[in-house]
């Protein structure tokens, strides 16, 4: 046997699932479904989604987090995920990277946020090596003062999920969707969203990202492709399922809501 | 009384003398466990007082998550099981769900939370209290971790890592 062999068998086992153009909605309700029923780790890589979509967290407020009339006049869909974290609006262009790890298989990381986003940290250190300014802040990763990725995690009693979606490239006017929140990290300085965010694709080659990063895992876990078409011997019972798409009535209370306030 | 009182006066006075407070002693004074109170190996305590247990989450709990800005709660007479989540917190990006130490129904939720989720920060054991629930199975508590056992737990549990 080769040691490279012998090296694997001391690793866990992670589970690799390559998606391209999968509908957000679709990945996440796969990602609750795995974090929630199956007892493997999951590495899931979506290379983009098919159409605009919002995504907030799972407190996020429309009224307070979107302009609801364009929105609502656009028919941009609005996810509501179950995960914490704030609000993004990704499309073809952003990069999807979702972990799902059993805590007794990443050992040196404790179940809570703060260790689980260094941990995160340093991954991508790895992938990004050798890229001026990447460094994980506050709780974003960014080039320099710029945020490219944005994060969110789910911690439930044995088992966590970090998932990640990367600005490779954005359209300015679907930044127009989204308003500045409440919440925001010191770094940020008050910048409106062009100034603050940056594009991927101007670092790194998006196939290079990619391959960099589930290099980066197997560094970590022995990795396992896993078709889409396998997931329902993986992922077995009923659970609660919280992501979902908010209907045309809450996007009309909170368009109320937001009336009012003015 | 005394951690919280202690982790309150740590909090207020970390701004400015945090130099000489060790990141241990700060982890210490979290992790200790309250007298009168039963822990789970998940970080929730439970108060029982006559025919009801007041459940919330540690001071070492919510040192780890950081800063609380939403807890999502169960509505009342809704049922609790042992071990299994009855609700969350979400906290820096993460959502992380909350374990309850024992079964019953709920027969109060904090509504106070929804509007101040920061006092699970600030008084997780007073002010941030959770849950009320009637004990099923009062047998249950007995198989939970007093103050001691707990504190020998925390201190373990953070050395691994």
């Amino acid at each position: 046997m080769s040691l490279s062999r012998v090296k694997d068998l001391r690793l866990p086992l992670m589970n690799l699932v390559r998606l391209k153009g999968t509908p957000i909605l679709e990945q996440l309700h796969l990602e609750e479904r795995l974090l929630r029923t199956s007892s493997d780790n999951w590495c899931i890589v979506n290379d983009g989604t098919n159409v605009p979509t919002i995504v907030m967290g799972m407190s996020g407020k429309p009224c307070q987090l979107i302009e609801v009339r364009p929105v609502m006049e656009d028919r941009i869909p609005v996810i509501k995920r179950f995960t914490g974290g704030g609000t993004v609006i990704v499309d073809k262009s952003t990069l999807f990277v979702s972990l799902i790890c059993n805590k007794d298989d990443v050992p040196n990381v404790q179940p809570y946020p703060r260790s689980v986003m260094a941990w995160s940290g340093s991954l991508y250190g790895e992938v990004f090596k050798g890229v001026n300014g990447f460094q994980l802040r506050e709780n974003d990763y960014v080039f320099g003062d710029r945020k490219f990725g944005g994060n969110a995690q789910s911690i439930i009693k044995s088992r966590w999920i970090h998932h990640t979606s990367f600005l490779w490239d954005y359209d300015v006017r679907n930044m127009a969707y989204l308003k500045l929140p409440s919440r925001v990290p010191q770094y940020r300085l008050e910048r409106d969203h062009t100034e603050f965010v940056c594009r991927m694709k101007d670092y790194i080659e998006r196939s290079d990202f990619i391959e960099k990063t589930v290099k980066a895992v197997g560094n970590q876990f022995t990795l396992k492709q896993v078709n889409l078409e396998d997931i329902d011997s993986y992922a077995k019972g009923g659970y609660l399922k919280t992501t979902r798409l908010l209907t045309m009535e809450e996007l009309e209370e909170a368009m109320a809501g937001t009336t009012q306030n003015a | 009384m005394w951690a919280s009182s202690t982790a309150n006066a740590l909090k207020l006075s970390s701004s400015v003398s945090k130099s000489h407070l060790s990141p241990f002693s700060i982890s210490r004074c979290f992790s200790t466990g309250l007298e009168g109170l039963k822990y789970a190996n998940s970080h929730e305590w439970v108060k029982h007082e006559g025919s009801v247990a007041t459940i919330g989450i540690t001071a070492h709990a919510q040192d780890h998550l950081g800063e609380v800005v939403f807890v999502e709660l169960p509505e009342e007479n809704t049922s609790a099981t042992k071990e299994k989540s009855f609700g969350a917190v979400e906290s820096v990006k993460a959502t992380s769900e909350i374990l309850s130490p024992i079964s019953g129904e709920i027969i109060e939720v904090n509504k106070k939370l929804t509007e101040s989720p920061g006092l699970i920060n600030s008084s997780p054991y007073e002010d941030g209290w959770m849950i009320k629930v009637k004990p099923s199975s009062p047998a249950e508590l007995e198989s939970l971790m007093g103050p001691k056992e707990y504190t020998k737990f925390c201190e373990e549990e953070d050395a691994a890592h």
